[in-house]
């Protein structure tokens, strides 16, 4: 890789030392490339003048691959070697996966990232992806005929830490620098906002093969703000294709089930009509099965409207809720730009008229927008900036980030839509006494439980001094950087002991499980609640046992045999009780060890002023007193 | 751009790092500040030190830009938000707010806070929009009422023990106008 020439900031080189760099738009159903050239950002064609390349992958007999034209051409012939639609398994495992019983491919489910089993072996998603930025890439170096610095790659904004990570991995891997992911409604209002010198509020609204993303960007003086995103990660263009597809066999009444094959074919047959609607009244589909059954429907714009209703619909949900984020409303929207080639559907244009009350702007190829944009910003990051081209990207982080705390619960440390870099610290405590060791667990979503948020780390901070249970004070930090790639520190703040990790390739662990993770909490903030309280009031009686049972090794001898027995008994019904998942059992259990321990306690710190006072100052005894209160009874009142 | 020569290259030292956020963006260290100007400010420090133009420097040049740029993000969001001000002004002046610990109340306010609370669950249970609208407006109206009491208390008068109570006040009513607001919102989803 060819070594970064070190450059003043904001300093322009000469005309001839132009360094060239890339913009990628890699989608989930084409991708392209893009750079800048005498001032303009161009789209770079293959020999046969055709911008867009498919991006479907097919593995060979003879160990080729084929990537784009050449590989779609043979989806329904070879299903299951041939790879379409890639970017929807990035950085996901198999539980992710919407559709995936519709998928022709033999998925593997490996630990952390799902992958496809091959004719040329089991290939991860990275690979696959890898294989189409070779091809950008090599369109580029033809192109250009020079060396490339380093690309811009386009993610959806509504990528997570795992998503985003398998993306910058696929670019290692096809031999690109990769100099910024950028998101990709910000890459669209970059390439519009400055081809327009647009000032305001802008929406983009931004419809690909696989994924939904809505942006909010206000555009002040050159600087492109993002002030909130949302969307949804498994809602796209394919899913119209699906819903046509669901109707033609309904509408076919087939004799014999569609095998892969037909069903690769179908899907296919499906998107043209999809596409074939956007500018006719109505679309034919014909296909010869493998029974040898000919299959020949037609559908109309209204059936097909009426079909995919609510697919409109729901990408209108994260538009109203990234407008509130964003502390506006639809009036408050200059313009709206549309990006993906799904927004051709005039559906979808309707929809959107209808709910910002204007007209979308449409004036730039809403399939090659991104692609122009990236490319403007990659020659920005070059170096490249000409004289008055004075502007800049703020983008947010779209999703919270947070740690996993006791009872599974998730502590928000970095709220989603804070504008990047950014860093914040949160102190935590232990929970045991003596505990010398904590389990720092990095998540990424919106609910309020682990197991609905993605796994994105876990690190141990060793070396705790022992103390009482919650003493100890461990400052976490998070640091987000402009790539929207998080690293994470935590330091035991008394003795300085550190651990530090950064989100490297982990692709979230085995539990993760989460698709669409935003949506999701609205839908169950109810229940949220509910299992919070349960939650804490679990670690509640977890807290009051481990506080009886430290109490009960140092001073069993207060005890008599009798009362002994009552507590221990106590312990075991708190102990069933908080099994069983009945909140108001489990406080019940909780008030009768807490009375049973009155006593218990009462003496303990008898014994305690006795003993302080023998030859003992006052502050000291209050200190004995105050550290009896910590171990019998105030890890049950605790802080949360 | 013009007004990028006329801050040229801010000098990324330490003692930027660990200035206040006042200082940090340029403004004088008071509750009341034009928006538009901490607006302007936030956009101009940006452009001089966002880890983008500094794509191509070293290694330390971009880490020192990374947490230049991180500061002033902190700092902007701070100083945008009237509760996050006041509490990070009391918090320089040394006095904790104590948000937590600290929750004696006078009981006519806890008594009126309880009134709204009732009041907005019973809306919500009707789902009675414009009645939910009403309340908004009444609650934004209040929360106006209060922060210029808070201007006057922490600009003109330096009372800042009744600041202290008065930030208080309105940690109960924005989570209140924003309770407000996630009710509306829901209602107008259905």
């Amino acid at each position: 890789m060819a070594l970064l020439q070190i450059a003043e900031p904001g300093q322009s080189p000469l005309p001839h030392e132009t360094r060239h760099a890339i913009g990628i738009d890699l989608g989930t159903t084409n991708s392209l490339v893009a750079s800048v050239r005498q001032g303009m950002s161009h789209v770079m064609n293959d020999a046969e003048g055709r911008a867009l390349v498919p991006s479907v992958v097919r593995y060979m007999e003879d160990g080729k691959v084929l990537v784009g034209y050449d590989a779609l051409k043979s989806i329904a012939k070879d299903p299951k070697n041939t790879i379409a639609s890639v970017k929807r398994l990035m950085g996901r495992s198999i539980t992710d996966i919407a559709h995936r019983e519709n998928l022709p491919l033999d998925l593997v489910d490996n630990p952390g990232m799902v992958s496809v089993k091959t004719r040329q072996g089991v290939k991860t998603p990275v690979e696959v992806s890898a294989e189409i930025l070779r091809v950008l890439n090599e369109r580029a170096q033809q192109t250009l005929k020079q060396d490339i610095v380093g690309a811009v790659i386009t993610v959806p904004a509504y990528f997570d830490d795992a998503q985003r990570q398998a993306t910058k991995d696929a670019a290692r891997l096809a031999g690109l620098n990769v100099l910024r992911l950028l998101n990709e409604p910000t890459a669209a209002a970059v390439a519009y906002g400055l081809d327009n010198s647009a000032e305001g509020v802008y929406a983009v609204y931004d419809l690909g093969g696989g994924t939904f993303d809505i942006s909010i960007l206000r555009l002040t003086r050159g600087v492109f703000e993002v002030l909130a995103t949302g969307g949804d990660s498994a809602l796209g263009g394919d899913d119209f294709d699906r819903r046509i597809y669901c109707w033609v066999l309904e509408q076919a009444q087939l004799k014999s089930p569609p095998t892969i094959e037909d069903t690769a074919l179908l899907l296919l047959r499906s998107r043209e009509a999809k596409e074939y609607l956007s500018t006719h009244p109505e679309a034919p589909i014909t296909a010869r099965l493998a029974s040898g059954e000919v299959l020949d429907v037609t559908i109309d714009m209204a059936t097909f409207a009426e079909i995919s209703q609510t697919l409109v619909s729901k990408t209108l949900q994260p538009v109203k809720k990234t407008l509130r984020d964003a502390g506006l409303r639809p009036e408050d929207i200059q313009g709206v730009v549309m990006v993906g080639g799904a927004t051709r559907i005039p559906l979808i244009q309707r929809a959107v008229g209808e709910f910002f009350k204007q007209e979308p702007l449409n004036n730039l190829d809403p399939d090659k927008v991104v692609a122009l944009g990236a490319a403007i910003q990659a020659n920005l990051l070059a170096g490249n900036r000409a004289p008055g081209e004075d502007w800049l990207l703020l983008d947010v982080i779209p999703l919270s980030l947070g740690l996993e705390t006791m009872g599974g619960l998730v502590e928000k440390v970095i709220p989603r839509n804070s504008t990047l870099p950014v860093a914040r610290a949160q102190e935590f405590t232990t929970y045991r006494d003596g505990q010398t060791a904590m389990m720092v667990h990095v998540v990424q979503g919106e609910r309020e439980l682990v197991d609905d948020c993605r796994s994105l780390a876990r690190f141990e901070l060793r070396g705790i001094p022992p103390m009482v249970a919650g003493a100890a004070r461990i400052r976490v930090t998070f640091q987000v950087d402009a790539d929207g790639l998080l690293s994470v520190t935590a330091r035991e703040q008394t003795t300085g002991v550190e651990a530090h990790v950064e989100v490297k390739p982990s692709y979230g662990l085995s539990d993760d499980q989460i698709t669409g993770m935003l949506k999701a909490s609205v839908d169950h903030a109810k229940d949220d609640a509910q299992t919070r309280a349960l939650k804490e009031t679990q670690v509640d009686a977890q807290r009051l046992i481990e506080a009886v049972r430290s109490a009960l090794l140092e001073d069993r001898h207060l005890l008599n045999e009798k009362e002994f027995q009552l507590i221990e008994s106590d312990i075991v019904k708190l102990q069933t009780a908080s099994l069983s998942g009945n909140r108001r059992q489990i406080t019940i259990a909780m008030d009768d060890l807490d009375a049973d321990c009155k006593e218990f306690a009462g003496r303990r710190m008898n014994q305690a002023v006795n003993r302080a006072l023998a030859g003992k100052s006052i502050d000291s005894v209050e200190e004995a007193i105050q550290d009896l209160h910590q171990t019998v009874n105030a890890p049950v009142k605790e802080k949360k | 751009m013009s007004d990028s020569k006329a801050t040229p290259g801010i000098a990324i030292t330490a003692d930027l790092l660990g200035a206040d956020f006042f200082t940090l963006l340029g403004l004088p260290k008071r509750f009341e500040l034009d928006i538009a100007s901490l607006d302007e400010r936030f956009r101009q420090l940006q452009r001089e030190v966002h880890p983008d133009r500094f794509a191509a420097a070293d290694d330390a040049a971009r880490r020192a830009s990374m947490m230049l740029a991180t500061q002033i993000n902190a700092a902007y969001q701070t100083l945008r938000s009237p509760l996050k001000r006041a509490t990070y002004l009391l918090e320089q002046a040394g006095i904790d707010i104590g948000a937590e610990s600290n929750t004696a109340m006078s009981p006519d306010f806890l008594m009126s806070q309880m009134m709204w609370r009732e009041q907005v669950a019973d809306a919500r249970g009707e789902k009675h929009l414009a009645e939910l609208e009403r309340l908004q407006s009444e609650i934004a109206h209040d929360i106006r009422d209060a922060y210029s009491d808070l201007a006057t208390l922490l600009d003109k008068e330096n009372r800042t023990h009744d600041a202290v109570e008065g930030v208080r006040r309105l940690m109960f009513l924005e989570k209140l106008r924003e309770e407000i607001e996630d009710a509306v919102f829901a209602l107008e989803d259905l």
